[in-house]
């Protein structure tokens, strides 16, 4: 039954592809409707892809190739594996957005890793992403479905401490604006230890870069700031490691990267803490946090 | 005269309500999350808020009507209000450690902060009512146009705090606002209606 529907979906979806993408190779396999947005899963030269939304061509939320599922196609989730630059071994690793599962399952690979809990508000991604990606959780990694702001709040109040925290909730047509404030930066900090380490994915590259850049510095101080496609923003408590200290745990976590298909030398290149956005722009607290009216701006 | 100043305090309390609802969503984020079911509550909480509002308000406006104890409603809704400025986040932390669904910690935050607030607002639609109609045949026609202005006034309520009071202020500063210019319409009205007495007597 699961399979005729299957096949039925695939087939308008298939139609309703070609209707819209003439000249593109994208086969729709499945799309679905959930809670929170219209989520759409295709493949395209050899890539399982999942987005978020028909319109936005560049909106690409997660993408696997299908004959290697493990590699890391793209930029921003090599920039992501960046964070075992400034903590090689971690042991607990929280990852707030789920997307095709492509992040939990690298860090769940790592022989250090004991943990990687995965907070991702809508159900519907966790079941697309087991259906049709292989996300496979259970043993280190396990998924909770609520809302990040409320898991994070709740888990340090229980004391809970992470090596690294991964911020992949967002994407640029929509910014959880509850989770880009200095009062969920301070909180995810209590998560991290004396050395913990963040890295948050953002697609800011309008009004809002500044805001942004601003709350990121007022709870964390200096950062590298990643760009490319996205926007990576990389710290660690405690104050960034020195040159020597990121060659060393290049060094260290090659062997395990280069499976994966993350070209570490090119991250390297991108760890800059050079500021170029403007100090006086306001800083975004729960009081005040207009993101999605800040980013079209 | 006094039919001006009775559309005015209803169309503002009609901004008021939206404006606060909208707001609602945000002051609750920090310890519940902006999901769907944080809306539900909000929308909820609103709505039988303003429903037990009709009903006080139209048996409150059966005994000496006035435009007196209309602007005394207004002023009510308004300072009831103060909590959410001056305890509101204490209060959420609270609820937060002592609730761990975030479903009914929302429903309950709603609750305590802003029942009590709308139903005073939802008093002040049929009590102006009362105040507007006069003789019977045109008591249709004072109604809808009681509904156009104070519906309008949430309309204007929604938009202004969405589009651009939430990009220039904070929530405190805004939901500050509301009160203010609540106190200052309901004061007004007091003032005018004092004056007028006194000007019989």
């Amino acid at each position: 039954m699961l399979r005729v529907r299957d096949v039925v979906c695939c087939m308008c979806g298939l139609a309703l592809g070609l209707a819209s993408n003439i000249g593109r190779a994208e086969q729709i396999v499945h799309t679905e409707r959930s809670l929170y947005r219209n989520i759409i899963v295709y493949d395209e030269s050899g890539m399982r892809c999942m987005k978020f939304s028909r319109a936005a061509t560049a909106g690409r939320q997660s993408c696997k190739l299908l004959k290697a599922p493990d590699r890391l196609v793209f930029h921003y989730t090599q920039m992501m594996m960046g964070a075992l630059l400034l903590e090689p071994v971690p042991q607990r690793v929280l990852i707030l957005g789920l997307g095709g599962g492509t992040l939990p399952s690298a860090f769940a690979s790592l022989p250090s890793t004991t943990t990687v809990d995965v907070v991702e508000i809508d159900p519907a991604v966790n079941r697309v992403a087991q259906r049709y990606f292989g996300f496979n959780p259970g043993g280190k990694i396990r998924v909770h479905e609520e809302d990040g702001r409320v898991f994070v709040k709740r888990a340090s109040r229980n004391g809970v401490r992470y090596d690294i925290v991964l911020l992949d909730a967002f994407d640029q047509e929509y910014i959880p604006e509850h989770l880009l404030t200095r009062e969920f930066l301070a909180e995810v900090k209590g998560l991290l230890g004396d050395r913990g380490v963040l890295a948050a994915n953002t697609f800011s590259n309008s009004r809002l870069y500044d805001h942004e850049s601003v709350t990121y510095q007022a709870v964390f101080g200096d950062f590298f700031n990643l760009r490319s496609d996205n926007r990576v923003i990389l710290t660690r408590v405690g104050g960034l490691p020195t040159r020597e200290a990121l060659e060393r745990n290049a060094a260290a976590v090659l062997p395990r990267l280069s499976p994966m298909g993350v070209d570490l030398q090119w991250v390297m290149s991108l760890l800059t803490t050079e500021r170029d956005w403007r100090a006086d722009a306001r800083v975004l607290t729960d009081q005040y946090s207009p993101s999605n009216l800040l980013n079209v701006q | 005269m006094e039919r001006a100043l009775v559309f005015v305090l209803a169309g503002w309390s009609g901004f008021f309500v939206m404006a606060v609802e909208l707001l609602s969503g945000r002051i609750l984020a920090p310890n519940f999350g902006s999901g769907i079911y944080v809306w539900g509550g909000i929308i909820t909480v609103f709505m039988v808020a303003l429903a037990i509002g009709y009903l006080l308000g139209g048996r409150f406006s059966v005994h000496r009507p006035s435009l007196r104890r209309l602007a005394l409603l207004l002023i009510a809704s308004a300072v009831v209000s103060l909590p959410v400025i001056i305890v509101g986040d204490a209060l959420l932390d609270r609820i937060f450690d002592a609730i761990h669904d975030p479903r009914y910690g929302s429903l309950l935050s709603v609750t305590l902060l802003f029942f009590l607030p709308v139903v005073l607002c939802g008093m002040i639609s049929p009590y102006s009512v009362r105040l507007l109609v006069h003789e019977y045949e045109l008591s249709g026609h004072f109604a809808g146009l009681l509904y156009f202005i104070s519906t309008f006034g949430s309309a204007a309520g929604t938009l202004l705090t969405s589009f651009y009071l939430v990009l220039a202020f904070e929530i405190r500063e805004i939901v500050g606002g509301l009160v203010a210019v609540s106190v200052a319409l309901g004061a007004i009205a007091l003032l005018l209606t004092g004056s007028r007495r006194a000007a019989r007597a």
